[in-house]
C-alpha cells in the first residue's frame, strides 16, 4: 500500500479570477505605469498611474476613501489613499509625500516605470448616503489627498448635494496642495476656506489653524451645522480629536462624522497587524471610520 | 469517531510505515542549565529520536507553517518592466508526530484569521493542508494555563491523537488517511477497561494543572483597565524584545521587505515574522510612532490577544501554552500580568 501523502496544491481548484477569497489573487498585483507626475509642493507629487492591461484598468473599481497597496519590485509595498475620482476607475491619481525609503525613490522617478497595484483595500466614505445633505470636509496637511477622491466625486454629482464646505489647513502657503484646483471647486459651488499657520509676505488669507475657521463656522448662525449635514475630516493626528469634538457640539451627529486614519501596514489584507488601532484592523474596518466606531476604538486618535 | 489501540511495541511499525512522508516531531535538542532535557520540533530520522513523552518545546512548530522568514515572490526586472513569480514554499505534506491540545488549537486560532477570513493567505494555507497530524496527551508543567484558556483538549483539527495508557496508547482516529495508515499495524479494539483507564489517565492530567487565569469578563476588564497604571509597571519592565512574539504558536504579526539583487536583475520580496512589542512596530513613515512607550505596545499584545480577536472571533489568541512567560528575560508572566490588571493591583516584592 501506498503510504506516501497525497500533496494538496491549494490553487488547483481556483479560477483565475480576482476575487479576494482567491488565494491566488494574494500576492497578484497589477502592473501599471506612471503616466505622468505632477509636483504639487516641494515634498509631494501627484501621481497619474494607470493599470497597463485595458480590460483590467476598466474592471477596477473603487469608492471614494479606499486605498491601493503601490509596490514598487525591490523597493517597497505601502498603502496609498486614491485621490482621483472613481469614474476614472483603473487610471488613478496617487498623492505621495517624500517620506520613506519608498516614498523617496518614488520621488525621483518619471514617465513609463513600471509599478504594481493591488486593491483597492478598505472602508469608503458613503457619498451616495450623503446625497441630498450638507457636506463638510476638513483636511489638514496631506490629509487632503484621501479627501480629494469624495470631493471630485460630489464634484460630478453637485446636484445631488446640498452645501459642500471645505475648511483646508496647512503649515505655510508653499506647502498647500492642489492649488491649481481651488478656483474650479469654487466655480463648482463649493465653499472653500483655506488657513495657514505661518504665512509668507504674499499670503493674503485667514492665519491659524483648521479650528480657527471651523469656529467662525459654527457661530455663524447663517450656517446651520444641523443632523443633515455629514462631515469628514482627515489630517494629522493631533486634529482629530479638536475638530471632531467641535463637530460634535455644533450638532453633527457621530455616525455622520468620517475620519480616515492613517497607518502603518504592510499588507493590507489584515493580515500584519501593523495597522491595528487597539485592536482593530484599520486595512479592514477602516480607514474610513465613522466617529461611533473611532470614539470605541482605544488609541485611534 | 474511530478509537484503536496500539501496543506501545507498536509505535515504532507506525512511524516506519509514515516514514516515506517527512516526519516533524519533538526531538531532544540538548540539556538545560537545570539539567533537564531542552526539547524542539525537528524532522525525525529515527524512532528513538521521537520524545513523546517530552515536557513542551522553547518554541512551537510555527516555523514549519509561519516560518520567521519567508520569500513571498522574486522579481525579474528588465528594462521595461518587471515579472513577478509566486511560491508558496512548500512542497511536501509533512507528518507532524506528538502536538499537544495546546498546539493544535494554536493551529485552530491561526486558521480562523489566516484561512476563513477575507483575503485567505495562500503562504499558510498551502502549508496547513498539507499537515498530517498526530496529538499526543501532555503532562501538565506549572507554567501551563491552557485549561484556563479552554485549549487542554483538542475536539478536532487532527488526523490521530495518542493517550498514553501505561503499556498502549489509545488512539483517536479523524481521517482516512490515518485509518489507512493504521491498517499496516497490529491495531485493536478498545475494550471497556480501555475506556476506563482513558478516563483516570485524563482526570490525572486534569488534576496536575496549577497555573490559572481568571478569564472572567476579561475582553471587558481590559477596556476598563486601558488607562490602569499596573500597565507602567509591567511596561517598565519589557525590553521590547519581542521574545514572547517569536516563541507563541499564535503570532502571527509581520513585516514585509524587499531588496533589489547585486546584480540589479532581480528583487526579491520577504516576509519576517514581527513582534508588537517591537519599538517601531506601529511607526509610520515621517517618524510619528503610535505606541512610543513600553506600556503601551505590551498593553496591545494583551489587548490584541484577549480582546480584538475575542471580538471577532468569540475566542481569545492565547492557548495557555506558557511559552512566553518561560521565554521572557525580564520574568513577565502572563498569569500574573492578567490577574495585576484583574485586580488593579501591581505585584509586590519584585
Amino acid at each position: 500500500m501506498d503510504n506516501k501523502l497525497e500533496f494538496v496544491d491549494v490553487l488547483r481548484d481556483v479560477p483565475g479570477t480576482q476575487r479576494k477569497s482567491d488565494m491566488g489573487s494574494f500576492e497578484y498585483s497589477h502592473k501599471a505605469e506612471i503616466t505622468n507626475v505632477y509636483p504639487l509642493t516641494a515634498n509631494e507629487k501627484l501621481y497619474q498611474i494607470q493599470i497597463i492591461d485595458p480590460e483590467m484598468r476598466k474592471r477596477f473599481t473603487f469608492r471614494p476613501g479606499q486605498f491601493v497597496m503601490l509596490e514598487v519590485p525591490g523597493v517597497g509595498e505601502a498603502p496609498f489613499s486614491i485621490s482621483s475620482s472613481p469614474v476614472r476607475h483603473g487610471d488613478i491619481e496617487l498623492c505621495i509625500r517624500n517620506v520613506g525609503n519608498m516614498t523617496n525613490f518614488l520621488s525621483r522617478v518619471g514617465r513609463g516605470v513600471q509599478v504594481g497595484i493591488t486593491g483597492p483595500f478598505g472602508t469608503s466614505f458613503p457619498v451616495e448616503e450623503m446625497m441630498g445633505q450638507n457636506i463638510f470636509l476638513i483636511a489638514g496637511g496631506l490629509g487632503i489627498a484621501p479627501l480629494r477622491s469624495p470631493i471630485l466625486s460630489v464634484l460630478e454629482n453637485r446636484s445631488r448635494y446640498a452645501n459642500v464646505d471645505i475648511i483646508y489647513g496647512a503649515r505655510q502657503p508653499s506647502e498647500l496642495l492642489f492649488t491649481y484646483q481651488y478656483e474650479m471647486w469654487r466655480k463648482f459651488d463649493i465653499g472653500l476656506d483655506i488657513i495657514v499657520e505661518r504665512p509668507d509676505k504674499e499670503w493674503k488669507g485667514p492665519v491659524g489653524l483648521t479650528t480657527h475657521i471651523l469656529k467662525e463656522k459654527i457661530a455663524n448662525p447663517a450656517i446651520s451645522l444641523s443632523k443633515d449635514t455629514y462631515a469628514i475630516v482627515c489630517g494629522p493626528p493631533v486634529m482629530f480629536k479638536f475638530v471632531c469634538n467641535m463637530l460634535m457640539e455644533a450638532g453633527i451627529p457621530m455616525q455622520k462624522m468620517f475620519v480616515s486614519l492613517e497607518r502603518r501596514m504592510h499588507c493590507g489584507r489584515g493580515k500584519c497587524c501593523r495597522c491595528n488601532v487597539g485592536s482593530t484592523y484599520t486595512c479592514l474596518k477602516g480607514p474610513v471610520f465613522d466617529y461611533w466606531s473611532v470614539m470605541n476604538l482605544k488609541e485611534a486618535i | 469517531m474511530i478509537f484503536r489501540i496500539i501496543e506501545k511495541t507498536e509505535l515504532k511499525e507506525l512511524v516506519d510505515v509514515m516514514a516515506v512522508n517527512r516526519i516533524i516531531g519533538p526531538v531532544q535538542k540538548g540539556t538545560g542549565l537545570d539539567g533537564k532535557p531542552l526539547y524542539a520540533f525537528g524532522p525525525v530520522a529515527d524512532f528513538n529520536d521521537l520524545k513523546l513523552d517530552y515536557t513542551t518545546t522553547a518554541r512551537p512548530a510555527k516555523r514549519y507553517f509561519l516560518p520567521s522568514h519567508e520569500t513571498l515572490c522574486n522579481f525579474k526586472i528588465h528594462e521595461n518592466g518587471w515579472e513577478k513569480s509566486v511560491d508558496f514554499n512548500i512542497h511536501e505534506p509533512h507528518v507532524f508526530f506528538g502536538l499537544h491540545a495546546c498546539d493544535i488549537n494554536a493551529l485552530h486560532k491561526l486558521d480562523k484569521v489566516l484561512l476563513k477570513s477575507s483575503f485567505p493567505t495562500p503562504y499558510y494555507a498551502a502549508k496547513r493542508m498539507n499537515m498530517f497530524i498526530i496529538g499526543i496527551e501532555c503532562k501538565p508543567q506549572p507554567f501551563c494555563f491552557c485549561r484556563s484558556m479552554g485549549t487542554d483538549s483538542a475536539l478536532h483539527g487532527f488526523d490521530m491523537f495518542l493517550t498514553d495508557l501505561g503499556d498502549k496508547y489509545f488512539v483517536e482516529v479523524q481521517s482516512a488517511a490515518a485509518f489507512n495508515f493504521l491498517k499496516n499495524i497490529n491495531t485493536s479494539d478498545p475494550k471497556e477497561k480501555d475506556h476506563a483507564r482513558y478516563m483516570e489517565v485524563v482526570a490525572e492530567k486534569n488534576r496536575k494543572f496549577t497555573a490559572t487565569v481568571d478569564t472572567t469578563d476579561l475582553a471587558k476588564i481590559l477596556d476598563m483597565e486601558f488607562q490602569s497604571d499596573v500597565w507602567k509597571y509591567w511596561g517598565d519592565k519589557c525590553l521590547s524584545c519581542g521574545t514572547c512574539a517569536s516563541v507563541c504558536p499564535t503570532c502571527y504579526c509581520y513585516g514585509v521587505e524587499e531588496s533589489v539583487d547585486i546584480d540589479l536583475k532581480g528583487a526579491v520580496k520577504k516576509k519576517h515574522l514581527y513582534s508588537c512589542n517591537l519599538i517601531d512596530f506601529a511607526e509610520v513613515a515621517g517618524g510619528h510612532n503610535f505606541r512610543p512607550e513600553s506600556h503601551t505596545r505590551l498593553k496591545y499584545r494583551y489587548y490584541h490577544k484577549h480582546r480584538g480577536f475575542a471580538e471577532e472571533f468569540e475566542e481569545s489568541l492565547c492557548v495557555g501554552c506558557g511559552r512566553c512567560s518561560e521565554a521572557c528575560l525580564a520574568k513577565i508572566k502572563v498569569p500574573e500580568v492578567i490577574a495585576s490588571i484583574r485586580s488593579g493591583v501591581k505585584p509586590r516584592g519584585r
